[in-house]
């Protein structure tokens, strides 16, 4: 009982500090809207073809529900692959599945499918389908008899994430530039405001990739006493894996389609939420949620304003913050198990 | 009456015997029961076939041939959780990396008792905190599994068994990291186990006198057959032992407890091992 009135008030809690961030990236911004202007806006009385209602309800809204979104359903995706592979660097992008779901979009950008929904759902398919292609490489790559090698795997994300990388370059050097636009800040990881058609769509499916993991949480702990003790406690291990592992490359897929690469957020969130609610992944899943929606929110909200009227890419911002992270759980944590 | 354990002609050969751990090996056919109630035993050399035993025991391996049967239940149509419920296995080593506390780790044992559930009951957490108390491991609750000593770590792993409340109780080398005192204590808590709580315990072990001390029967394997089975004095007998092993030993009776204690002959075993050189 004591566990779920833990999770109820770290979810209040992380709610509160959502609600904060988001007040605060309504209110600022390049375009200088007084806050008085911003409550006008949002409470309907500024003319729809003003600056203010354009600026807040048609820029910073949607970014802000985009952030979070996307924040959250890596977030997610990160705690998934470090349950999955008992391994606390594990995350979308450090294994190369960011870059195999980048590599998708690519693609179906040079087959020429756009932004509207039922191309969305495509540019979502094409993205899946890379990340399910990358993870099930490095997974083949680092299983060694006796199960996963954490090294190894390691090794096998960087090596599958610069195999995509590359295999993106070649297609944007021979591809019409104009066929995809603004790929190269939407490679950097970049959360421009997208309709509100495919954005449901998008929180419909990371939702769905979510709930996959989460349901799994109590017998994700289990696997952490390694896969036969799993087994003989009654877990189907091999389903589990594989509900995991289908969970996190949808979560990172969906996010890559509609966000770009963005790294790291997997990697810090989950490292921050350890510190305060532990390792018991049944708080962490739920935590991760708003936890990766709160980071990348104010992450974006920096990358919007530190160098304003120019902007950051957020995923510029993530991986200055994921990188040290990195080397601080290689150097620490990590080091027992090497 | 129904035995707790039945195999029936099990046989087992890993799928590659050109690679992988279990190069060229291949069990069986093997027949026995386990009774309820008792201390079952099974000896022998490495590679002889124990872990394997241990694994078609609790469905994480299919037999190629042959059956198990737990309560007189085809083992391979019972579901999992249900195999869970009845069956705990205590793993020779604890897993690392391993970040759960004590607790965590204890109440890991109830979830084939509800896989459906998120969240434990109370119930769980006091029947998780009664099997921390037979183990001595309730003042560690908190601690971080990694940071205990390794019979502290045997003891927690115990304790996850027992929360499971199952028929059978399998442990693998029970006694393998422990020192003198915490070997007598294991000893001291199966027996409180098997009478308590009317658990039958079967225990893998390279340790002979312990299995001599406390099972009522063993069963001595060798590359991958029963050799022997039967009463400890009965199986643990030098020449069996000596074809067994294949090492010199002496078999003498403990003067206080009058079981059979095994110790190998040194003189005729360095003899033996020069003679081979």
């Amino acid at each position: 009982m004591s566990e779920a009135r833990r999770l109820v008030g770290a979810l209040l809690l992380l709610t509160v500090v959502l609600l904060l961030a988001a007040g605060v990236a309504l209110f600022v911004g390049s375009a200088a809207l007084s806050p008085g202007a911003v409550v006008r806006a949002l409470a309907g009385r500024a003319e729809p073809t003003s600056i203010e209602s354009i600026v807040t309800l048609g820029l910073r809204l949607p970014r802000i529900v985009a952030a979070v979104l996307a924040g959250g359903a890596l977030a997610v995706a990160g705690v998934a692959f470090q349950g999955l592979t008992r391994n606390p660097l594990a995350e979308p992008a450090v294994l190369g599945v960011s870059a195999g779901a980048a590599f998708g979009v690519v693609i179906a950008q040079t087959v020429g499918l756009g932004s509207s929904i039922l191309d969305a759902a495509g540019v979502t398919a094409f993205a899946f389908a890379g990340a399910l292609l990358a993870a099930a490489a490095v997974y083949g790559i680092a299983l060694v008899p006796g199960g996963l090698s954490v090294q190894t795997m390691l090794l096998a994300g960087v090596i599958v994430g610069i195999f995509f990388t590359s295999a993106i370059a070649v297609i944007v050097s021979i591809v019409d530039v104009n066929k995809l636009g603004g790929v190269v800040h939407w490679l950097l990881g970049n959360l421009a405001p997208i309709p509100a058609g495919p954005l449901a769509l998008f929180a419909t499916l990371a939702l769905g990739g979510f709930a996959m993991v989460v349901r799994h949480a109590r017998e994700l702990n289990l696997l952490a006493l390694g896969e036969e003790a799993a087994v003989q406690l009654g877990v189907d291990a091999e389903r589990l894996k594989r509900r995991i592992f289908l969970g996190a490359a949808l979560l990172t897929g969906v996010v890559v389609a509609f966000a770009g690469p963005i790294g790291f957020v997997g990697l810090v969130v989950p490292h921050l939420l350890r510190g305060v609610v532990g390792q018991d992944h049944r708080l962490l899943v739920p935590t991760a949620l708003l936890g990766g929606g709160i980071f990348l929110l104010v992450a974006d909200t920096l990358a919007r304003n530190v160098v304003a009227p120019a902007e950051l890419s957020v995923g510029v911002i993530t991986s200055f913050c994921g990188a040290p992270v990195f080397v601080y759980l290689l150097r620490t944590r990590y080091r027992v198990t090497l | 009456m129904t035995s707790l354990v039945e195999l029936r002609r099990v046989e087992f050969a890993y799928p590659h015997p050109e690679r992988g751990p279990g190069r060229g090996f291949a069990l069986g056919p093997l027949s026995f029961t386990v009774e309820a109630g008792e201390i079952f035993g099974v000896i022998g050399p490495n590679s002889a076939g124990k872990t394997t035993l241990l694994r078609l025991l609790t469905r994480v391996l299919a037999p190629s041939a042959g059956e198990v049967r737990l309560d007189g239940h085809p083992i391979a149509r019972l579901p999992r959780a249900a195999v869970a419920r009845d069956v705990a296995v205590v793993p020779q080593e604890a897993p690392r990396p391993f970040p759960f506390t004590v607790e965590q780790l204890v109440l890991m044992g109830r979830y084939p008792h509800a896989p459906g559930r998120f969240f434990e009951t109370g119930e769980d957490l006091a029947i998780a905190r009664e099997a921390m108390t037979a183990t001595g491991v309730l003042a560690l609750a908190g601690l971080p599994l990694e940071q205990l000593s390794g019979g502290e770590r045997q003891r927690a792993m115990l304790a996850r068994a027992l929360a499971q409340q199952p028929r059978l109780m399998v442990l693998d080398e029970p006694t393998s990291h422990l020192d003198l005192r915490y070997q007598a204590e294991t000893a001291a808590l199966l027996r409180r186990v098997r009478a308590g709580r009317r658990m039958t315990v079967l225990i893998v072990s390279h340790d002979l006198d312990l299995a001599a001390e406390i099972c009522d029967r063993l069963l001595l394997l060798g590359e991958g057959r029963a050799l022997r089975l039967g009463p400890p004095a009965d199986v643990l007998e030098g020449g069996a032992l000596e074809a067994a092993f294949g090492c010199p030993v002496a078999v003498a009776p403990d003067p206080a407890t009058g079981r059979p204690t095994v110790r190998i002959r040194w003189s005729d075993a360095a003899a033996a091992a020069d003679g081979r050189g």
